[in-house]
């Protein structure tokens, strides 16, 4: 039993170690608690946890996440951060609402940011980020009508709520808009912007549903889908790969999937950015210079927040016309001569 | 404590106490030590798993110590143990009880989305009652539908001989899938939202939050009182009624309990019903005492975790209840060690599968600690 003695004694050996190191005690602790699907996500938290890490290289600050593994953490992972002297708390998502307007009044003193979520009326001591999400995900939209080739395209969601069909909503009105200025019939499926119903898997983890949902799609005729469930998205990736980027593209969401997802990069037309790291960053600063104040930002084309990804692989089988009408959509979207929406 | 015959005695009855209870040092190995020794060796392969993926050493020092203060350094850790354990050891009490009868329930997940969904339902729609009556009516609505939920296996393996393993996993799948739809009813669903959530339980339904008045961050709820009130009804109903003997000698042994008149059919459906009201009560006081409402998989696994809660407690309900409150500890710890260590949390899985890996590997951990046991060989010369 030599063998277990010598574990024994290296973890004899570790608590030692601990005992000696000091705790460092840092300026400014920036905590976060992600959704499900954890923090490797290649999309949603994964780009707001990118925003407080930015922040820990740009300033001396300590960054610390916690992961909910199932919608039942929410409350427990912030209380522990409460607990944990973090000088602000970031959410990470849309049903985290409750659970941190719950501790936000429990707790008026700690400053909270949420990720996709807006008080109404507005809590003094929380910041809500939200995202014009529609306007990137329009130009998307936009895209995959003029390079589908069987003039269908398609889309499904994580959970029916507003976040996520933010950007089907654009996608859905981007194709529309394409048909009207192009006189063509390019179908959506998955998404229906007046009755609010569509395809939607029901989590934000499982890679076979994306796989699954994107293959569904893929036999109804559609050759490009766009998936808005965090890594979910990822499974459809993984078929677009063995199928060939002939019969199936994805289009990303959150950030830019062929920098988060390089092995599978060259299946991405363009993914649609929702720029969470930027205004994570930007609430990490109004907390540290104290200027925090409760409210909301809200991240539109026109201030970057939202945006879409460069078009990588495809980025020269794409006609330079319609890069340019892309362009030229994105510029009425901004001056308001472009609604997204019917 | 005048002189030494005293504690000759005392050593004497406590020895005769320890054989009441364990019926032999066998017994006392396989109910003790061998869960003793599987937590302490889960936790050293822990560390070895740790150091596998780079983990430096005093980083895992830390997230020990973190895992040690998360889950009893404070009162807050202690409240957060107590809070996650409540659903497992009650839910590890219908399992425990359904092993001692012979079935092999691996519902209690299900049996608890049902219960607390109903628990829920019975919450909003009885609203303007005064607590006293809507508090025990809610959470005696989530047992008593969790309670018919498993006793729809029962019934099957009473009349048709389907076994429960089989029939409780697809009652479980299915619960998922009922569950999402019943929440999107708008009946249930909560108004202007589009994703399945239902309407918030209200206050005069909740349990209530027991240490609220030291600090608001306190979810300790009165659940506990539910639980402990648990513990000792199981351990008088499976060791003092008739019933619980019923069960028992169904366990042990079918024919022979068949023989001596007992009514295998009855007793199945009875076992598979108060497992599965156990579990509908550990639903119910999740979504009474912590959630609020419910949503899809707010279950969360305890089901599955209370399988293991069950297995650790060797089935007794005293040891369900230790073994409860080790994996609650092991949530809330867990969770601090990924906040001050950034060890991430997955591992707490792991660590736990382990447990159950050497719980059901007994001769596994007698081969790791020899020195922990008596030798087999003489138990053969005393039989």
């Amino acid at each position: 039993m030599t063998f277990l003695n010598k574990i024994t004694a290296r973890t004899g050996l570790a608590a030692a170690l601990l005992a000696g190191t000091v705790m460092t005690a840092s300026a400014f602790t920036a905590c976060q608690v992600t959704d499900t699907g954890g923090i490797d996500d290649a999309g949603f938290n994964q780009t707001a946890w990118k925003g407080v890490q930015d922040a820990m290289e740009a300033s001396d600050i300590e960054g610390r996440f916690l992961e909910s593994q199932a919608e039942t953490d929410y409350e427990a992972n912030l209380n522990s951060l409460i607990e944990g002297n973090c000088d602000i708390i970031v959410t990470v998502g849309f049903l985290m609402g409750d659970a941190t307007k719950a501790a936000a009044e429990a707790n008026p003193e700690q400053k909270f940011s949420i990720v996709d979520f807006a008080y109404d009326p507005t809590i003094p001591n929380v910041l809500g980020q939200v995202y014009a999400t529609d306007q990137g995900a329009f130009l998307a939209g936009y895209l995959a009508a003029g390079m589908s080739q069987t003039g269908v395209v398609g889309t499904f969601g994580g959970i029916n709520i507003p976040p996520v069909t933010a950007f089907m909503d654009g996608f859905y009105y981007g194709v529309q808009y394409y048909n009207e200025q192009k006189g063509t019939d390019v179908m959506v499926l998955g998404w229906n912007p007046e009755s609010s119903e569509g395809l939607f898997t029901g989590n934000f983890d499982s890679l076979d549903d994306g796989r699954a949902f994107a293959e569904n799609l893929h036999q109804e005729g559609a050759d490009i889908v766009m998936p808005v469930a965090g890594p979910v998205g990822l499974g459809s990736a993984q078929l677009a790969d063995e199928m060939g980027t002939d019969s199936l593209k994805i289009i990303g969401v959150d950030a830019d999937q062929t920098q988060t997802d390089p092995e599978k990069a060259h299946v991405y037309l363009t993914s649609v950015l929702k720029r969470m790291d930027s205004t994570v960053t930007q609430v990490i600063d109004m907390a540290m210079n104290d200027t925090f104040e409760g409210g909301l930002i809200v991240g539109t084309l026109e201030n970057e927040g939202v945006g879409l990804a460069p078009y990588g692989a495809f980025e020269d089988s794409i006609p330079e016309e319609l890069k340019a009408e892309i362009e030229a959509v994105k510029a009425g979207i901004i001056d308001g001569s472009i609604q997204v929406g019917m | 404590m005048s002189s030494g015959p005293d504690l000759k005695e005392v050593n004497e009855r406590m020895r005769g106490l320890m054989a009441r209870t364990t019926h032999g040092r066998d017994d006392f190995e396989d109910l003790v030590i061998v869960p003793l020794f599987a937590v302490v060796v889960a936790l050293i392969f822990g560390a070895l798993i740790m150091l596998a993926t780079a983990v430096d050493l005093p980083t895992i020092g830390r997230s020990f110590v973190a895992l040690a203060v998360g889950s009893v350094g404070s009162l807050s850790a202690w409240s957060e143990t107590l809070t996650a354990s409540i659903p497992l050891v009650l839910a590890g009490l219908g399992l425990g009880l359904g092993f001692r009868a012979g079935l092999f329930n691996i519902g209690a997940e299900g049996q608890l989305l049902m219960g607390g969904l109903a628990a829920v339902v019975a919450g909003f729609t009885l609203a303007g009652l005064p607590w006293i009556i809507h508090l025990p009516l809610t959470l005696l609505i989530g047992a008593l539908v969790g309670a018919l939920y498993a006793a729809i296996a029962g019934f099957l393996k009473a009349t048709t001989g389907a076994h429960e393993v089989i029939s409780t996993i697809m009652l479980n799948l299915i619960s998922y899938r009922l569950l999402d739809w019943l929440l999107r009813q708008p009946f249930i669903q909560r108004e202007g939202r589009s994703d399945p959530i239902s309407k918030d339980v209200p206050p005069s339904a909740e349990l209530p939050r027991i240490l609220d008045f030291i600090d608001v961050n306190l979810r300790l709820h009165a659940g506990i009182f539910v639980m402990l009130a648990a513990v000792a009804f199981v351990y008088w109903m499976l060791f003092r009624s008739k019933i619980g003997f019923a069960f028992r000698a169904s366990g042990e042994n079918p024919d022979a309990a068949n023989y001596a008149g007992m009514n295998a059919a009855f007793i199945i459906v009875l076992a598979m019903g108060t497992a599965g009201a156990l579990a509908g009560l550990a639903g119910a006081t999740q979504v009474t005492g912590v959630l609020g409402r419910a949503s899809p998989g707010f279950s969360a696994g305890i089901g599955f975790d209370a399988i293991a809660v069950a297995l650790l407690g060797r089935s007794h309900p005293v040891g369900i209840l230790f073994a409860g409150i080790l994996f609650g500890a092991l949530e809330a710890g867990g969770r601090q060690m990924q906040v001050s260590a950034g060890v991430s949390i997955d591992l707490i899985g792991i660590i736990q599968a382990l447990i159950i890996i050497f719980i059901a590997a007994p001769l596994l951990v007698r081969a790791i600690f020899p020195w922990g046991f008596r030798k087999r060989t003489k138990r053969v010369g005393d039989a």
